[in-house]
């Protein structure tokens, strides 16, 4: 199965999957998509790179340990949902900012943030069981 | 009206967690004499609570609130009247003197600091208990009480025994605090409040529910743990494994009389019915005999002083059950000069061990002239505890005879009452003489009087005991006779004298009290001898079957752990599905609701082919030789069903589809790897046999619930709803994203919180080596 070929498309394979994954997270409010599916197509590029180039190049790559990743991401979730109660609005209520940017107009909103949230904690997550499990596969 | 307002009393009851804070900072740095400082907070709480008394000596009642959780009536709310307010009194005074104490008793020892922020923490929670009025609050601070007690006697934590007692009191204690929380909040749902002050008022609602014997029986639960009524009495001896200022403040003049305090408390609410004038008076005057029978056993002053304690609280139950006037007001006053020499004797014991090096009353004797002030203070505390003029003992053993002999059933209870006086007396006139007069004993250290700090709180107390009984009119108007009116829920002003104005009946068991007590004084030793053999002849007591019932607990765990826990992955899996299978088809069998089997006919040719995709899976799955094999084959017809998710219009389920199955294979292949199994199934054909029925069962069973589901009449009210303003409200067409990260945003919160706690755990899981290897199975999420 680790073939050349396999092991030399493999790190192409697993960018695009990611450039995909955060494409689909960011789509996720208006098409097909969104924070839970963007993390776990992100965590199968993870899983492509590593049994390419083995756990360690992953680890690496990921730069931070899974799980802080997905402590982080639940933090930005959390922390979405209290802008509104400055605003005396029930907890979790949705804010929008609509900022124009290079001639069109970018949607910024809490759910976009929870949505982050989301992706971070499924990519942290199920790739640290994924990782660990396959370090001893090693 | 009150020194700093209503208002002020918060601060007040917040006073002693600010000095539990203050506490190791300060020890740290003025050692011993950082009682001196702390002691301040007290004895203000002790002025304020002060100020309020010739207020409510007018028949005013005070009471102020917090809002704390609206939602659910729970108020932090307190209520100041005769009751509460004596308790207070008691509370942060004697705190004050045991605040000394402890910086003497204590002296250099390197935890003294976090001792006496226990003992803070302990005295906050002891003024809300005395002092909620809102029934949540109450039993918060009740628990509190049970935790602090906890903590003050397993202070000397590198003993087993102190570990044993402090787990035990918290055990017993914590036990009854739960059937307490239950009993109030029944009684609150049914006098319809949750205010104390105004269910004292629906006392006739509750007496007349359908539900009064269960709160009557949850509240004498929690009463009589926290005041160790027999049959719960033992966690109290061991209790003394404390240091000698937690048994004076904790095990005899505040924590323990907190159930009295309930029961008084509740007197207007539940308190005169036939349940109420039996139980508590026969548990009581039980409870007051063997305390004192037990207490004559002893050797250990401490325990001597222990026993006595149960007994004190035996008859004080007694007296509250009984329900007379005249027996509350007994009650009333003999907790008021309880506490006084019981605290008192308990500071002399604690010195006397302090500087003679043993409280053992065989070991000691005529310390009187090498410890003068001590010596004073047990002989006034022992006096008023033996109820001898003019000290205040004598003045509640007159009112509690008078009442006793009075009340209904009044003969029963006069007469535990003469019994368990008389050996109360003998034991006083033990604890007084004993360590103090008859020739002097070698002990193991060269007695002297201790510093100030060890004397001011004893000594201080039993003068009191001295002074409330000479000015006990005032002291019967002011605080006693409010006391007994707020029990009673009707005013109640009796002159109260020091010396009988005639010859009553009351005067005459007085003196046979002393006549009897002074007999068994002289057969003590006799009288131990024998208890002691009927104690071994009996050979069990309610300590031992404490440790019974948690051994049968721990073993009943192990064996239940045992027998479930096998560590057979398969056994689990089977049991996991034969329960499945009964949740599955239980409802059907019961209500007959089979589903029709109808409409395979206008599926599409292509669904036919999807269908027969999947069914090819499953059965390369089955007939697959290699584990690993089987595993890969799964995902056929994972990738069957999300292709069916796409047909019917559900992308973002298809795709989410997809990536699971994909990522299940490639976790389920890695975990397999890792198992060490063999490469092909071994099971026997009678065990596959058995799994695939069970399988088949289960699946049939599933698809006969989703048929019966989709047979139900379809209701739109929340399609349309989100497709109605998910675009509007929300800002968003992709009406499935908004659901999980906008409408339902905060299910999607908890399930990644979920997601991250499981992965916690797996990764766990996955660096316990060898032992629990079978547990990694993998965790698929969503």
């Amino acid at each position: 199965m680790n073939t050349l070929i396999f092991r030399t498309v493999a790190p192409y394979l697993s960018a695009l999957m990611m450039l995909f994954s955060v494409f689909v997270l960011l789509r996720g409010h208006n098409e097909p998509g969104g924070g839970f599916i963007g993390g776990l197509i992100a965590v199968s590029a993870f899983a492509i790179y590593g049994i390419a180039c083995g756990v360690s190049a992953v680890r690496r790559a990921m730069k931070y340990h899974p799980m802080s990743i997905a402590a982080s991401g639940l933090l930005l979730a959390v922390l979405s949902v209290l802008p509104s109660i400055f605003y005396r609005q029930p907890a979790m209520t949705s804010q929008w900012l609509e900022m124009p940017f290079l001639g069109t107009v970018i949607d910024l909103s809490t759910p976009l943030f929870f949505d982050i949230g989301v992706y971070l904690v499924v990519v942290g997550a199920i790739s640290s069981i994924a990782l660990s499990l396959e370090e001893r596969a090693d | 009206m009150p020194l700093f307002g209503v208002e002020a009393t918060f601060w007040a009851l917040l006073g002693p967690f600010v000095a539990a804070a203050l506490s190791p900072i300060l020890a740290k740095t003025l050692k011993h004499n950082a009682s001196w400082l702390l002691a301040i907070i007290p004895a203000l709480a002790f002025l304020q609570f002060l100020s309020f008394v010739p207020g409510i000596a007018a028949g005013q009642t005070f009471r102020a609130s917090l809002e704390w959780v609206p939602t659910f009536n729970v108020n932090f709310s307190i209520y100041l009247d005769g009751l509460s307010v004596v308790f207070a009194l008691l509370i942060s005074g004697i705190g004050t003197l045991i605040t000394l104490y402890s910086g003497g008793y204590l002296k250099g020892h390197q935890n003294l600091g976090q001792f006496l922020s226990y003992l803070f923490l302990f005295m906050g929670a002891m003024l809300g208990v005395v002092l909620a009025d809102n029934i949540i609050t109450l039993f918060v601070y009740w628990e509190l009480t049970s935790i602090t007690s906890f903590l003050l006697i397993g202070f000397d934590h590198l003993r087993r025994a102190s570990r044993r007692a402090a787990v035990q009191a918290l055990v017993v204690t914590g036990g009854g605090g739960l059937a307490l929380m239950a009993g109030l909040i029944l009684a609150g749902y049914q006098g319809g409040s949750f205010e104390m002050s105004e269910l004292l008022n629906s006392g006739d609602i509750l007496r007349e529910s359908p539900y009064y014997t269960a709160i009557f029986v949850l509240v004498i639960l929690g009463a009589f743990t926290k005041s160790a009524q027999f049959p719960f009495h033992f966690w109290l001896p061991n209790a003394m494994e404390a240091p000698t200022p937690v048994s004076a403040y904790l095990h005899s003049a505040t924590m323990v009389k907190a159930g009295v305090y309930l029961l008084m408390r509740m007197q207007p609410a539940l308190g005169g019915t036939e349940l109420w004038m039996t139980i508590l008076p026969i548990f009581g005057g039980i409870t007051l005999l063997v305390g004192t029978i037990l207490g004559i056993r002893q050797t250990d002053l401490k325990l001597v002083l222990a026993y006595t304690t149960v007994a004190s609280l035996g008859l004080l139950v007694m007296l509250t059950g009984t329900s007379d006037p005249i027996a509350i007001q007994g009650a009333v006053i003999y907790l008021f000069a309880h506490s006084l020499f019981k605290g008192s004797l308990f500071m002399v014991v604690g010195t006397v061990d302090h500087e003679a090096g043993t409280r053992d009353l065989n070991r000691v004797g005529g310390l009187f002239s090498l410890m003068p002030i001590t010596g004073v203070a047990a002989v006034l505390s022992a006096l008023s505890m033996a109820g001898l003029p003019p000290l205040i003992g004598f003045v509640a053993k007159e009112v509690l005879y008078d009442g006793t002999w009075h009340a209904v059933n009044g003969g029963l209870w006069t007469g535990f009452a003469l019994l368990g006086n008389a050996m109360m007396f003998a034991l006083a006139a033990t604890v007084a003489i004993k360590p103090f007069f008859g020739s002097k004993v070698k002990t193991p250290k060269a007695a002297h009087e201790g510093s100030i700090l060890l004397y001011a709180g004893s000594i201080t107390l039993a003068v009191l005991g001295l002074v409330t009984g000479l000015f006990i009119v005032s002291v019967g108007h002011q605080i006693l006779s409010p006391m007994t009116s707020a029990i009673l829920g009707t005013p109640f002003d009796e002159e109260l004298h020091l010396f009988p104005t005639y010859l009553s009946p009351a005067l005459y068991l007085s003196m046979a009290t002393v006549a009897l007590g002074i007999i068994i004084f002289m057969y003590l030793d006799k009288l131990r001898l024998i208890i002691a053999e009927i104690l071994r002849t009996i050979g069990w007591g309610p300590d031992k079957g404490f440790d019974q019932t948690i051994e049968g607990i721990v073993r009943f765990a192990g064996t239940l752990s045992n027998t479930i826990q096998t560590g057979s992955m398969v056994r689990y899996m089977r049991a996991t599905f034969v329960v499945i299978a009964f949740v599955l088809y239980v409802p059907m069998i019961l209500t007959g609701n089979w589903p029709k089997l109808e409409g395979f006919g206008s599926l599409y040719v292509y669904e036919w082919f999807i269908a027969a995709i999947a069914v090819i899976g499953v059965y390369a799955v089955v007939t697959a030789r290699y584990r690993v094999t089987a595993i890969v084959l799964l995902g056929i017809q994972g990738f069957a069903v999300a292709l069916i998710f796409l047909l019917f219009g559900a992308p973002d389920l298809s795709f989410t589809q997809f990536m699971v199955e994909t990522l299940s294979v490639v976790i389920l292949a890695l975990v397999m790897t890792r198992l060490n199994l063999k490469p092909t199934d071994a099971r026997s054909s009678r065990a596959k046999l058995f799994d695939t029925s069970l399988a088949l069962l289960c699946g049939a069973g599933i698809s006969m619930l989703l048929m019966s589901i989709v047979q139900l009449p379809f209701d739109p009210t929340l399609s349309e709803f989100f497709t109605q303003y998910s675009r509007t409200i929300a800002h968003g067409r992709n009406i499935v994203n908004v659901i999980l990260v906008d409408f339902r945003g905060f299910d999607t919160l908890g399930e990644i919180a979920v997601v991250m706690v499981t992965g916690l755990a797996v990764l766990a899981l996955i660096r316990v080596r060898p032992k629990s290897e079978g547990n990694s199975k993998s965790e698929n999420n969503r």
